[in-house]
């Protein structure tokens, strides 16, 4: 059949795209290699239009055993163990179908993992949903959480953490960002490589169906099936089927057969098999007509294409074929042989015998574009940058803000979202979610990983580069809170369309600001991935780079919680952030505005409150440790106050406030930290602090049953938890139980 | 009136329970079964008179709540 | 003392089971696949935590017919101890080892939760560290927890003093509110009449260390050592 100009639009490709493929190839290419040049060259796959910014990121670091371009990066962990980690977007599946949408990026995200050698042990979600009350929103929030749920509790794999955040610009494009992080021993490291010519591919998992594969393309004339039913593309999750398949690959890594191991993600069979040869710098030959199906009748370009769930692509020493074979049959796994590497350098697709497609593998790797996309600061930003605060009233009633805040849905405890998940299975979650990290230990050692995500949208609207730096700094706080040493960082760039030049131009200030962040903060980014044209109607979504940590705790004796532990600690705060109420939680909440100049961030400054907190706490010193976030001092407070295992009230007297209550009571700044001491250890809080020349300032004392600051404040503890604690169940229309 | 609704998964879409289903009854020797999918079966009571109107009616509350119209088919019966 | 701890596809608390027997209380263990037909050399075995076959159709459903289950009913009919958590006690349900079903949650959610419980027999192997009236912490975590029984069932284990765990709140009182998931009479977990086989919806496993925020459960280890250590 020939390729119109309708057939090469319809497969998300431009004219000069095409052009540039026939080139290529010297010849024009059949419909099967159209549509794998579409799938590869893709943004998705081939991240044409942020590959030449990803650049910037520093990828390298002492503890960095695997960087960008593989499945998952890893650190090495001391003891012969090291950690994968990597957090991927399901944003759009989510928004059509959300249960199953985000259940299946979870599926994606632990392949990405156990493809590596290493086994899951914690995922972390952050979810951003439209205004609460747009009419979509409740249903996407209760979709998606079950979807998590429904997916991550069946496989065993506890769901640690996470951050929920509510903004109108995401009523058209919610995201769905997870993260997992598995362990490996660092010798038992394995990797999307195709190598030794004549070594047998093997496919195993799920069979595969007419899931996922692009919509416009099924819709198409040539695809179209006249009176039947227009063919679904929404994938289905089989959370036991990719169990079987976790527990058979983990025992097939205790082998010597496996050469290299890919998952079958985003572009499934193609991407998986034009990676694994390019790797290896080698060819590949798939025939389609061996590849396990669901249904009769579907051709090499459905098989190609199909995005069907729990399936893997793997290099297989020859003459193992039925030893292989023999581990996944006792898992109830089918698995077969479906091609063989080659040394041409090509992908060859065989149908029905004959060859059904012949490309060079570097054509659509290296070959892909690589787009210098236009970009300009938007002729808004001045506008949203202005901020006239002595038009901002100050609050009649502090003790009511208060509770108002800790009460919004951005604030408010996520309980009723994570009580949906298992987040004890494994026997390991040393710090349930709720606290700034989530703390999981790594058993027959004496060390644990902390992790968090983190992303402010609202400061990286305001300010892309900023708001980037923000992020990463916010999240090695709430590492270094927890006791542990960030490692290394997984980002997901959610963005809206980039072909918009304001939208390029907060991709690549987002990627300056987290770059740079990166690089004072010594945490080199080691994998992630990049959503864009997140747009809807022309509304892009606020810039959201999504930031993943890990941390390590030496010594689980080092582990901390933001809860105040005891009566009669010492609250003092450390750090140099002078709060401003532009951008912040109480602006939008109060006063309805996101606007102003965000506050600076001294990345110096910032490094310098990490160690001597990390300082403070090995020392013994510290008992309690919190960043201070969303929502400002007083927010951060009464969360310290709200200890699962008992509420312990303060009693704050800052002595020189700033003159605008608000600004004291609930501004916002980056780089400074809540902690409690023992009265005692005061004095060595302080000798530590100065070491490192971070300001430490004592500002009151925990005990009793209320929060009380300066006069301003003064609140029984259990209302103020009673607000926080059953907000979002009360959004959702549920009261928490328990 | 009463009224039978069946839903049941589009064809093509992935069906993990009848893929389990199956791989169970097969270990239980029951080897002719080819394949099965499992759907929901509702029995409505209406205080209805017109089965025309009715139907459309039931027909919307399988568009709006009791089919998943992304991945699921329905089908409705009335005495 | 010897555990077996069986795995069936979609166990996934099968390692923590092995890990506090093992590695906690330093037993031996062993894992069983589920398609082994022999538990000779075990004293006690465990059916652990997780989604057999994805609970897919009915929990518990697919597993009672996997190979090993009548070697476990037969283990069982020898008087061997068979503990069955979470998915476990689901699975002894629909085997019939245990009487009753575990219904979807009252509130139709998964819940992962810590939760009180009272000890309301403690002379059952499973219990006697325990002293009767006690309320421990152990955490629940499943979305099929709540537990009916017809009248006559629910009469005959009142009586033979077979409910040994009820939900509870942190002073012992059995409320409405206390109750996590609609179980009937509050129970979270019940023995059969001979005694030797418990199905628990909360997971002792998972309580076993401080480092994890509760030792509530180490108790139902140390009961069933005791008990065999006397035996």
């Amino acid at each position: 059949m020939t390729i119109t100009e309708k057939t090469i639009k319809d497969h998300g490709l431009s004219l000069a795209e095409y052009d540039e493929i026939k080139k290529v190839m010297a010849r024009e290419p059949n419909l099967l290699e159209l549509g794998i040049f579409s799938a590869m060259w893709s943004e998705h796959c081939s991240y044409k239009s942020s590959r030449r910014h990803l650049k910037n990121f520093p990828t390298k670091g002492k503890a960095v055993l695997q960087g960008p371009g593989e499945n998952a990066g890893i650190v090495d962990i001391g003891g012969g163990l090291a950690c994968a980690f990597k957090m991927e977007s399901h944003n759009h599946p989510s928004f059509i179908e959300p249960y199953q949408g985000a259940a299946t990026g979870v599926g994606g995200i632990l392949r990405d993992i156990f493809t590596m050698g290493a086994r899951p042990i914690a995922v972390l979600d952050s979810l951003r949903f439209g205004a609460p009350d747009n009419p979509r929103t409740k249903y996407l929030v209760s979709g998606v959480v079950a979807g998590i749920a429904g997916y991550g509790n069946c496989i065993g794999v506890p769901t640690v953490g996470g951050e929920v955040s509510f903004n109108s610009s995401y009523d058209g494009n919610c995201l769905v960002n997870v993260m997992t992080a598995g362990l490996v021993r660092k010798d038992r490291i394995f990797k999307g490589i195709a190598a030794g010519v004549g070594n047998p591919v093997i496919y195993v998992g799920s069979r595969t169906g007419r899931d996922g594969i692009h919509g416009a393309v099924m819709a198409s004339d040539v695809f179209g099936d006249g009176g039947e039913e227009r063919r679904p593309t929404v994938q289905v999750g089989d959370p036991f089927a990719e169990k079987l398949l976790l527990e058979a690959c983990l025992e097939l890594y205790t082998t010597d057969y496996v050469i290299g191991i890919q998952d079958m993600g985003a572009a499934g069979l193609t991407s998986s098999s034009v990676e694994m040869a390019s790797r290896g710098n080698v060819g590949i030959e798939i025939d389609a007509d061996k590849v396990p199906r669901r249904e009769d009748g579907m051709t090499a370009y459905e098989l190609m294409l199909s995005e069907s769930q729990e399936r893997m692509l793997m290099v297989v020493a020859k003459g193992k074929e039925a030893a292989v074979n023999e581990i996944f049959a006792k898992w109830d796994l089918e698995c077969s042989v479906i091609g063989r590497v080659t040394g041409d350098k090509m992908v060859t697709i065989i149908e029905d015998g004959k060859v059904g497609a012949c490309i060079p593998v570097t054509a659509l790797t290296d070959g892909a574009p690589v787009y210098d996309r236009p970009s300009a600061r938007p002729a808004w930003q001045d506008s949203v940058n202005t901020l006239d605060i002595d038009s901002i009233k100050l609050p009649a009633n502090y003790n009511e803000t208060l509770k108002q805040l800790v009460g919004s849905l951005n604030i408010a405890s996520k309980e009723w979202v994570y009580r949906q998940y298992d987040y004890m299975v494994r026997t390991d979650t040393v710090t349930c979610p709720g606290s700034d990290a989530a703390v999981v230990r790594i058993k027959g050692t004496d060390k644990a990983l902390a992790m968090t995500v983190d992303c402010n949208s609202r400061y990286c609207y305001l300010d892309p580069a900023r708001g980037g730096a923000m992020a990463v700094a916010e999240a090695a706080r709430n590492l270094v809170v927890s006791g542990a040493k960030p490692l290394a960082l997984t980002d997901c760039l959610n963005f809206g369309n980039p072909e918009r030049s304001e939208v390029m131009w907060q991709l690549k200030e987002a990627i300056l600001g987290i770059s740079e962040a990166c690089r004072v903060l010594g945490v080199p980014v080691i994998g992630g991935n990049v959503s864009l044209y997140n747009e809807t109607s022309g509304v892009s979504i606020y810039p959201t780079p999504t930031i993943g940590m890990v941390g390590l705790i030496d010594g689980l004796a080092n582990h901390r919680t933001q809860w105040f532990a005891a009566e009669g600690d010492v609250i003092a705060v450390i750090g140099h952030g002078a709060p401003s109420i532009a951008g912040s939680e109480y602006l939008k909440v109060m006063h309805g505005l996101e606007r102003g100049v965000l506050p600076e961030i001294d990345l110096a400054k910032e490094k310098r409150l990490l160690d001597a907190c990390m300082a403070a706490i090995k020392a013994g010193i510290i008992v309690s440790a919190h960043d201070i976030s969303d929502g400002g001092l007083a927010p951060a407070l009464a969360e310290s106050c709200f200890n699962p295992g008992g509420a312990i009230g303060a009693v704050i007297d800052v002595i020189g406030a700033s003159e605008r209550p608000d600004e004291f009571l609930f501004g916002e700044s980056s780089g400074r930290i809540i902690v409690s001491v023992r009265p005692d250890d005061l004095e060595k809080l302080k000798t530590v602090t100065a070491l490192f020349d971070v300001p430490c300032e004592a500002i009151g004392r925990t005990g009793g049953g209320s929060l009380v600051i300066n006069g301003l404040i003064d609140m029984p503890v259990a209302g103020l938890k009673e607000a926080w604690a059953f907000a979002f169940g009360r959004y959702l229309g549920e009261m928490a139980a328990g | 009136m009463k009224a039978r609704i069946y839903v049941t998964l589009k064809k093509g879409v992935l069906d993990p329970q009848g893929k389990a289903v199956v791989g169970a009854l097969h270990s239980m020797s029951f080897n002719e079964v080819k394949d099965l999918r499992i759907g929901k079966y509702m029995e409505v009571e209406l205080d209805a008179s017109s089965k025309e109107t009715e139907e459309v009616r039931l027909r919307e509350m399988c568009e709006k709540l009791l089919a998943n119209t992304v991945i699921e088919n329905y089908r409705i019966e009335m005495d | 003392m010897k555990f077996g701890i069986i795995v069936f596809p979609g166990s996934n608390c099968d390692h923590d089971c092995y890990h506090a027997v093992k590695h906690v209380f330093g037993c031996e263990a062993e894992y069983v696949w589920h398609k082994e037909t022999a538990l000779a050399g075990f004293d006690c075995v465990i059916l652990p935590g997780g989604f057999s076959y994805g609970d897919y159709l009915r929990t518990g459903a697919i597993a009672r017919s996997s190979p090993v289950m009548s070697e476990v009913v037969a283990f069982a009919k020898r008087g061997g101890l068979v503990l069955g958590i979470c998915n476990g006690f689901q699975i002894l349900a629909e085997a019939g080892l245990l009487p009753g079903v575990l219904m979807r949650n009252r509130a139709l959610k998964f819940i992962c939760a810590p939760a009180h419980l009272r000890v309301e027999n403690n002379s059952t192997v499973f219990t006697s560290a325990y002293s009767a009236g006690q309320v421990i912490d152990v955490p629940i975590a499943h979305a099929d927890g709540n537990y009916f029984a017809d009248a006559d069932t629910l009469k005959r284990l009142e009586d033979g003093g077979r409910v040994v765990f009820r939900y509870s709140t942190v002073d012992g009182k059995v409320t409405i509110d206390a109750n996590p998931n609609g179980s009937l009479s509050n129970i979270a977990a019940i023995v059969n009449e001979a005694g030797n086989v418990m199905g628990t919806m909360p997971h002792p496993e998972r309580a076993c260390e401080q480092a994890l925020g509760s030792t509530g459960g180490r108790g139902v280890f140390e009961s069933i050592l005791k008990g065999f250590a006397g035996t």
